[in-house]
């Protein structure tokens, strides 16, 4: 921006340069006018809209009724709110974690030097490309305990499978493993990341005697934080609003086992038409994601490694 | 520790040679470790790619099967005889035909993309290139609104358009992508932040407006940017579910995503036929992702991901 301004000739006469600056504040505003329009509709008014409707008691007959925040508190005793809380919790802190290890390790693989490299890249890659309901149907018939592929596979090696989406205890690690099959997506951010570490520093910590594992705990890692911290925050945030698999599948069975928080809502809201119930629900999935981002970019200080920020 | 790294990327020339870890490894082992090393490397490089291709082979293959082979224990890779007339039963028994449903998807991705790309590389112009009142207090607005899950605005928006009698239309799906979002307009404008401002210095000089900068100069170069963005938007529309599921219910107007649940709960016996439909539905998006990989990766590395 600054080399824009003094790229402009010096000595141009004061009252050009005033209307100059009025042009150039009409034009920024008409170039980002689309956004405005956007925010000022689709996100401040209908924020406070939402919030509005959160403190009526809605129904399609009688129309809104201002209740205050009964439906806030109304929450604190539904047990299936905290049922969806803590499925919500278990599928993402389960799901992330797990998923940021196994796209590391397989851009770690697919950094080395081997044959056809475009060819595993692909192979790993592609499950990733393959979202929502088409992903949904297949990994269905893919933990299918009868026919399933996976209890196939684990009768091959001797062990009888759960009933995955039909049981209760295996339903949310159904929807983990679906997840996992497109971990290869954050791969390319890893491999990006992996190919900018410079060379030297690995060179010297040769030198220095450091063994491969040294290497890879003390330069990889640390170097890698900045992408490990974005797919975190991603991650979180996308899995805390799972809700299509959910759908499809299971619809939150079986006796709510996999009833997500989105889904709740759209239940409330699209399925009971209890609208003020369910914009109050996505208030508290707001408020939940942003405590949770709030916690990881707090925590980033910490173990976030940045080569270009100054020593503290 | 992190001193200790500074140290060393200080001390060390920034030599050009390519090596990767995998390079350094071969300098320190011995050929037998080396090769042993090799043949794990591979190991496991196969056994990963098997897990994560299975299924879709699986789907492949189950598209093929007369619907009894499905539950055959051992899993048949091979039908003895492939049954192509899954795919064409399944597309002509849905009512109405997945062609119409191909239609109304094709029409809403389109739409949707040509809107985005239009909004999106226009606003992100404005933040990158032109000097107004409260520029960087809105960017910072708008960095904001990304943590704001859509679930909170659904409902009003939802209402929204109901009061407009616009509900079993196209329109709110399409409409909103015409106005952008946050996340497009951060990735271009970190693209044109990118972009040296000599070239738009010196149209200016030779009395170009904004406008022109941003028709003949920028989007030119921005080519790779936008078609990240275009991919990702294909993606996105095409695999979207919420959306549709909330303001389509007339049959006519469904997506192929809503009207493939649909399918698989009515032929529920007919495993394979819903398997070739869910494959069909996803050869565009194979077939966008691969024609736009090489501008996708790039795509990625120039968005910053480092921060």
């Amino acid at each position: 921006m600054s080399t824009q301004v003094a790229a402009r000739p010096v000595a141009v006469e004061k009252r050009t340069r005033m209307s100059q600056r009025t042009r150039d504040n009409i034009a920024g505003f008409l170039f980002i006018s689309p956004w405005l329009i956007h925010f000022l509709f689709l996100i401040a008014f209908a924020m406070l809209f939402s919030f509005g409707i959160s403190l009526t008691e809605t129904d399609l007959l009688s129309g809104a009724k201002f209740v205050g925040l009964a439906n806030y508190t109304r929450m604190w005793d539904d047990e299936l709110f905290w049922k969806a809380f803590g499925v919500t919790a278990y599928y993402t802190f389960a799901l992330v974690p797990t998923s940021i290890v196994i796209s590391l390790a397989i851009a770690l693989l697919m950094n080395q030097k081997i044959a056809f490299q475009g060819v595993w890249r692909t192979l790993y890659y592609l499950p990733s490309v393959v979202q929502g309901v088409a992903v949904a149907l297949l990994w269905g018939y893919v933990l299918n305990p009868r026919f399933g592929l996976l209890n196939a596979g684990l009768r091959a090696i001797g062990i009888e499978g759960p009933n995955w989406l039909y049981s209760e205890q295996w339903a949310v690690p159904g929807f983990i493993l679906m997840g996992l099959w497109g971990a290869g997506g954050a791969m390319l951010l890893y491999l990006a990341g992996l190919q900018g570490i410079p060379t030297p520093l690995y060179e010297a910590a040769e030198i220095d005697g450091a063994n491969s594992w040294n290497r890879f705990r003390h330069i990889t890692i640390p170097m890698l934080t900045p992408t490990i911290y974005f797919n975190l925050l991603i991650n979180i945030i996308a899995s805390f609003q799972v809700f299509t698999q959910v759908y499809v599948l299971t619809n939150g069975g079986p006796n709510n086992a996999t009833l997500t928080q989105v889904l709740y809502i759209y239940r409330k809201g699209f399925q009971n038409f209890q609208f003020g119930y369910a914009s109050a629900l996505a208030w508290v999935l707001f408020l939940v994601i942003m405590l949770f981002t709030i916690l990881v970019v707090r925590s980033s200080d910490g173990w976030v490694h940045y080569e270009g920020e100054l020593k503290k | 520790m992190i001193q200790e790294e500074k140290a060393y990327s200080a001390s060390s020339s920034p030599a050009g040679l390519q090596g990767t870890q995998g390079a350094n490894w071969a300098l320190i082992l011995n050929k037998t470790q080396y090769g042993v090393g090799r043949i794990l490397l591979y190991a496991v490089l196969i056994l990963g790619a098997i897990i994560f291709s299975l299924p879709l082979v699986w789907m492949i293959s189950t598209s093929f099967k007369p619907d009894a082979l499905v539950f055959n224990m051992p899993i048949v890779w091979i039908p003895p005889k492939p049954d192509w007339a899954n795919y064409y039963d399944a597309w002509t028994k849905s009512v109405p035909p997945f062609t119409t449903y191909y239609a109304n998807t094709i029409f809403i991705t389109v739409m949707s993309i040509i809107g985005l790309i239009l909004s999106s590389s226009l606003v992100a112009f404005g933040f990158a290139r032109i000097r107004f009142w409260g520029r960087n207090v809105i960017f910072m607005v708008l960095l904001s609104t990304m943590m704001l899950p859509s679930q909170v605005t659904l409902i009003p928006i939802y209402l929204f358009w109901s009061k407009l009698g616009l509900v079993n239309t196209f329109w709110p799906l399409i409409g909103p992508e015409w106005l952008t979002n946050a996340y497009n307009v951060f990735l271009l404008r970190q693209f044109f932040m990118s972009i040296n401002t000599e070239l738009d210095d010196a149209a200016r000089i030779d009395g170009a407006g904004w406008f022109t900068i941003y028709s003949r100069i920028l989007m030119p170069l921005a080519r790779p940017a936008v078609g990240v963005i275009a991919i990702q938007a294909f993606a996105w529309n095409w695999n979207n579910y919420l959306g549709p599921l909330i303001y389509l219910s007339e049959p006519k107007k469904l997506t192929v995503a809503i009207a493939l649940r649909l399918f698989e709960t009515q032929q529920s016996q007919h495993i394979p036929e819903t398997m070739a439909m869910t494959l069909v539905a996803l050869i565009p998006v194979l077939l966008v992702f691969y024609f736009g990989q090489a501008r996708f990766i790039q795509g990625i590395v120039i968005s910053g991901v480092k921060g």
